[in-house]
């Protein structure tokens, strides 16, 4: 069975790509068959984070138009034997997405046997956005602690129940879960960032993850290494567990508070 | 935090934001899935009813409910304690 999921948020710049990037890395880690496919049409991103920028050669749009097979395109990760990333492709023509091209691909995803697709979706709410949640079975709505980003989220799962083939063929519609990101326990303790347990009231949805905000998320990207894959970063840490709970894995959510510091850092800051 | 911030207490802007958007996702959620001329039907209701009684536009409210089988629309209008002040 394959399941396929859309990472999303409305709202850009929140961490959609770092968290595809990362939970594809995190689920083929653990043995999964993981194709990650980035949606974001004109505006190629995902393949920088992954580090595999210089061996796009196909991307999705030649799959959908016949250029290429599907296999020519599909880049295997050079870290882990069974991720393989579909890059965006970098044309101007809006309508290079079609919602009967996309499903080609992924059903050639599913025949060939993946165990988990995942579609990196672009900001907003236009038809590359659309077409990345119109076949999830599930969908992981990255979040940040912040009006905007919050007010964001609820529109988009409002699209997920309305706008997608499991919610208009009564499938059961698609499984949602929240990811919070630069998630700061130390400016949340002090009142000026809303809690995970207020964003998860406010939206209604339970929580998958939350990741803390982190410098070693801006130096993965950096170097091209999805960040789950530093062993030392509480930000990989706080994703694998969040891949763990997707596999279905109960665990406590970590790093909500902020390490404790010494007398001296509290007294003169630091 | 240093020795002065420790003394000084600052209003929690975290429940703020949490209250503004408490009220703008429910009201959100409430026009979400209706019909598609729910938002001019409120407006030429609200005109209609200008005509008569001064309301505050945000006095009008409109909610659809489902419940199994059919739908509710739900007309709810505050009116000013003086009719026409």
């Amino acid at each position: 069975m394959t399941e396929i999921i859309v990472v999303t948020s409305g709202k850009g710049g929140v961490g959609k790509t770092t968290t595809s990037a990362s939970m594809a890395c995190g689920l083929a880690r653990r043995g999964k068959r993981v194709a990650v496919i980035d949606f974001d049409i004109g505006l190629r991103n995902l393949d920088l984070i992954m580090g595999c920028e210089r061996r796009v050669v196909y991307d999705f749009v030649n799959v959908i138009n016949g250029d290429c097979t599907l296999k020519q395109a599909l880049i295997k990760d050079k870290r882990i034997e069974t991720l393989f990333v579909l890059a965006a492709s970098q044309t101007r023509d809006k309508d290079a997405l079609t919602e009967e091209g996309v499903r080609k691909v992924l059903d050639e995803l599913i025949a060939d046997g993946f165990d988990y697709i995942l579609c990196d979706s672009p900001a907003g709410i236009e038809k590359g956005a659309h077409l990345a949640m119109y076949f999830a079975d599930r969908a992981v709505v990255v979040v940040n602690p912040e009006v905007s980003s919050v007010r964001d989220s609820d529109r988009i799962l409002g699209l997920l129940s309305s706008k997608t083939h499991r919610s208009s063929n009564g499938n059961g519609g698609v499984k949602e879960h929240l990811l919070l990101t630069r998630y700061n326990p130390r400016r949340v303790a002090s009142g000026e960032m809303m809690s995970v347990g207020d964003v998860k009231e406010i939206l209604g949805l339970d929580v998958i993850g939350v990741v803390p905000e982190s410098p070693d998320v801006l130096a993965a990207s950096n170097s091209g290494v999805p960040v789950i894959l530093n062993d030392d970063s509480d930000a990989a840490a706080a994703y694998s567990d969040a891949v763990a709970r997707l596999l279905g894995e109960e665990l406590p959510l970590r790093f909500l508070e902020e390490p404790k510091r010494g007398f001296f850092a509290r007294m003169f800051g630091g | 935090m240093g020795l002065l911030a420790m003394f000084r207490s600052k209003p929690s802007t975290a429940n703020i934001a949490k209250e503004r958007l408490r009220i703008i996702v429910a009201q959100e959620r409430g026009g979400r899935g209706g019909p598609d001329y729910l938002p001019l039907l409120r407006r030429e209701l609200l005109q209609v009813i200008h005509k008569y009684v001064n309301v505050d536009p945000e006095a009008v409210q409109i909610n659809l409910e489902r419940e199994a089988g059919h739908e509710v629309l739900e007309f709810s209008i505050a009116l000013p304690e003086k009719p026409g002040a």
